[in-house]
């Protein structure tokens, strides 16, 4: 009865779709029932989002190319010039972009050693929408499990290699946990709003992480600027394909965590408490779970994500903390949980693809002098196309048969 | 079904893609041959087939003073010595290090890499790549641990005594304030940037004590002061301006690179104060600010650079430290340029003497901070 080429299809399924079918289609929505994946919105709607963002990136590129320009104002003269160099030029950019993140083992290593701190931050802010809340301030929870297993890493060095490691790590976890325990516990006990309270939070942590920088503690000796002392050797990942590349073990551990967070949302009880606190809080706590301690546990463990992020830059590539050591990854992460779907294979995907752009982009810059800026520009173009699916349906012409992810993500927006 | 419901706009836009292939296909080569007429036409450069390639601090590359100064050195060494200029601009300290493997990568004759901040990461790489040859801007390598200095063979350090020529500068303005006060900032309490302040201070100090005057310095005590805490953000330079401006400074010397433009912006809003530019002659490289410019503090790293870049074209080069002095034209002091009228002609033959003396060495600029 509910034929698929129905233009009714359109419209909310309670006014002619059956009630099972629609409570199947809600739970599996939220992944309650199923953690099972639609194809077409996980894989085909995202891919197609970049491609229009790759499209739009490309008309971005050509319209602000003088030269390319100036063939563009004699169009009437000599049309084909105009196409050419514009083709050209897009051409160059984008097989420059990939030559310089896929296109030998240095653009690969670098590729990951972008896409490592993006997949823990995208898990972090991933696992809270889960649970229905919407994490802004991975920012600043990584910058505060930074300083702590900064700390961890200076400190502690009398402890063997892999222990040493291992606890400047947990010093991050804890750092972001922290950080991220704050604004779950104020919601939790007074209903403050997760996302103004997060918000706030980064700019306290970035402002007493510049203060801290500054401090006894923390400031490398001989030096007057902001930059801690290094982490000590003992506490460094170790690099994976020899000290030449920098990808190092800790993009084995993002993807090690990256499962343990599957195996924490679909398998578990406490998971299983996450999604349905995030698909109905009041059914929720009908069915007699703590909805305050949900969140609370929610946001510590992704506060500890964000953390790890932090981290894992630090041990692994940077060793130690100065004035714009994050370059973004909390906000990037938001992004990256959308385009993932909330899923944590989804934000593995989709790290690695920023971790493409943002590494390709050097690569881009080198060879044609095109700004790196322009990946930023794709990046959002990117997340409007995934922000607003039923555009991409209308452009390229797909059937919205699953009302899937507007239901998980406003959900999430709307807590 | 499907095809009937495309719109025309689609199948307009999928012609316009087979256009764009067919006209790929046809101008191609017709962009080379015009192409190869230019090139041809030229003799043949000592440089040419070699690449120069920098990597900026953050800031960009037209910042109007450090990065682009610095570049100004590259963009000679292509007109005159045919070398290639590249460059990479870092937008956060995260992209000092693949942009460097970058180039390395790319097998640049000389990467340059500007800035102290950059330091540890061109160490690092030229440790890493000793038949990698380097150029830095602003540091001199130091090992703090062992508390001696390191030289590379295959890294020039380029350093810049520019407190001289900011002694010079800060004399001036102490000559010129009108209130008595006069002030700065800095972007990052970094050496380069406290180098400057050292030495507007003790300028403004020498002036006092010449004089028996009672000028006042803002923003710097000769170890902390005001810092805007970037190289990027122009409204922290405003911000900062604004209130030195109602503490009663009436010159100021900003050491922030871009952010720098704010101050300007700030004291064309207010209608008063002057500003000395820094690294390189602000009425040159923004000239529309120039009515502002007292004078300018210069760093002349577009000689030092285009100098390095020289030195591996005629393959002199060697590792180790170049220090830019008043002395051998690494620093210096800009012209007054619209201001030229309003200055005394005691103070300028007074500065022509300084730095006749900070030269053979009678001054010290750091005795009178």
């Amino acid at each position: 009865m509910n034929d698929p080429q129905n233009p009714k299809a359109k419209e909310p399924p309670s006014t002619d779709v059956p009630v099972e079918e629609a409570v199947a289609e809600r739970a599996r929505a939220a992944g309650v029932a199923t953690q099972g994946l639609d194809w077409r919105n996980v894989i085909l709607v995202p891919t197609l989002a970049l491609l229009a963002g790759l499209f739009v990136g490309a008309l971005v590129m050509v319209f602000s190319d003088p030269d390319t320009l100036r063939s563009w104002a004699s169009l009437g003269r000599n049309p084909g010039k105009a196409l050419s160099d514009s083709w050209t030029l897009v051409y160059e950019a984008y097989s420059a972009l990939f030559k310089g993140s896929l296109g030998s083992p240095r653009a690969i290593s670098e590729t990951i050693v972008s896409a490592t701190p993006l997949i823990f931050a995208g898990l972090a802010v991933a696992l809270a929408f889960k649970a229905g809340l919407f994490n802004i301030g991975a920012e600043g929870q990584l910058l505060v499990g930074a300083m702590t297993s900064v700390y961890a890493g200076f400190t502690f060095d009398f402890l063997p290699g892999p222990v040493h490691v291992t606890a400047a790590l947990i010093a991050g976890f804890l750092g972001g946990a922290l950080w991220g325990f704050i604004p779950g516990f104020l919601k939790a006990r007074t209903g403050a709003h997760e996302v103004i309270v997060t918000i706030m939070l980064n700019y306290i942590g970035l402002l007493f992480v510049n203060f801290l920088l500054k401090s006894e503690i923390f400031i490398r000796s001989g030096r007057t600027d902001p930059i801690t002392k290094p982490v000590a050797e003992s506490a460094k990942l170790p690099p994976l394909l020899g000290a030449e590349y920098r990808v190092n073990a800790g993009f084995l551990v993002a993807l090690a965590v990256a499962g343990a967070i599957w195996w924490l949302l679909f398998r578990s009880t406490v998971g299983f408490r996450f999604r349905t606190v995030g698909t109905n809080p009041n059914a929720a706590l009908y069915a007699g779970m703590s909805v305050g301690g949900t969140y609370i546990l929610a946001m510590v463990l992704s506060g500890g994500l964000a953390g790890l992020a932090g981290a894992s830059q630090l041990l692994g590539v940077q060793y130690s903390v100065f004035p714009g050591f994050s370059s973004g990854y909390g906000f990037d992460a938001i992004a990256l949980a959308l385009l993932g779907r909330t899923h944590p294979g989804g934000v593995v995907m989709a790290a690695l693809l920023f971790g493409v752009l943002r590494s390709g982009a050097t690569g881009m810059q080198a060879a044609t002098s095109i700004p790196v800026d322009i990946i930023v520009v794709i990046q959002a173009l990117v997340i409007v196309f995934m922000a607003a699916p039923e555009l991409v349906r209308q452009i390229f012409r797909i059937r919205a048969d699953k009302q899937a992810e507007q239901d998980t993500l406003s959900a999430s927006w709307a807590t | 079904m499907r095809n009937r419901g495309m719109k025309p706009w689609l199948i307009a836009m999928f012609l316009v893609l087979a256009m764009f292939a067919a006209a790929c296909a046809e101008e191609s080569t017709d962009g080379e041959d015009t192409g190869d007429d230019t090139g041809t036409e030229e003799e043949a450069l000592p440089g040419e087939g070699m690449t120069a390639c920098q990597v900026t601090d953050t800031g960009g590359i037209d910042d109007k003073s450090f990065n682009q100064t610095a570049y100004a050195g590259l963009e000679q060494a292509q007109e005159e010595l045919g070398v290639e200029a590249k460059f990479l601009e870092s937008s956060t300290p995260n992209d000092f290090e693949p942009n460097i493997n970058a180039f390395i990568e790319q097998g640049c004759d000389i990467i340059i890499t500007v800035g102290f901040l950059l330091g540890d990461a061109t160490a690092a790489a030229a440790e890493a790549n000793p038949d990698q040859k380097f150029a830095i801007v602003d540091v001199d390598f130091f090992d703090f641990e062992k508390g001696e200095d390191v030289v590379y063979d295959n890294a020039k350090e380029l350093t810049f005594q520019t407190d001289q020529a900011a002694f010079l500068a800060g004399y001036v303005a102490a000559g010129m304030s009108e209130t008595g006060k006069i002030g700065t900032y800095g972007g990052i309490n970094i050496p380069p940037v406290s180098i400057f302040m050292n030495g507007w201070l003790a300028g403004a100090n020498y002036w006092n004590e010449t004089k028996g005057a009672a000028v006042e310095v803002l923003g710097w005590d000769g170890k902390d002061g005001l810092f805007t805490g970037d190289f990027e953000d122009q409204d922290k330079g405003r911000n900062t301006t604004e209130s030195l401006l109602d503490e009663g400074a009436d010159v100021i010397l900003p050491v922030a690179g871009p952010v720098g433009l704010g101050s300007a912006a700030a004291l064309q809003d207010a209608g008063e104060g002057s500003l000395v530019w820094v690294d390189t002659d602000g009425c040159v490289s923004v000239e529309e600010y120039c009515d502002l410019f007292l004078t300018s503090v210069m760093k002349n790293m577009n000689i030092a650079v285009y100098d390095a870049i020289a030195s591996v074209v005629d393959g002199s080069f060697e590792g180790g430290l170049y220090s830019g002095t008043l002395e051998n034209g690494g620093v210096g002091i800009a012209p007054f340029n619209e201001f030229d009228s309003q200055i005394d002609d005691t103070i300028k033959t007074e500065v022509e003497e300084l730095q006749q003396k900070i030269i053979s060495g009678e001054i010290v600029v750091a005795d009178y901070l």
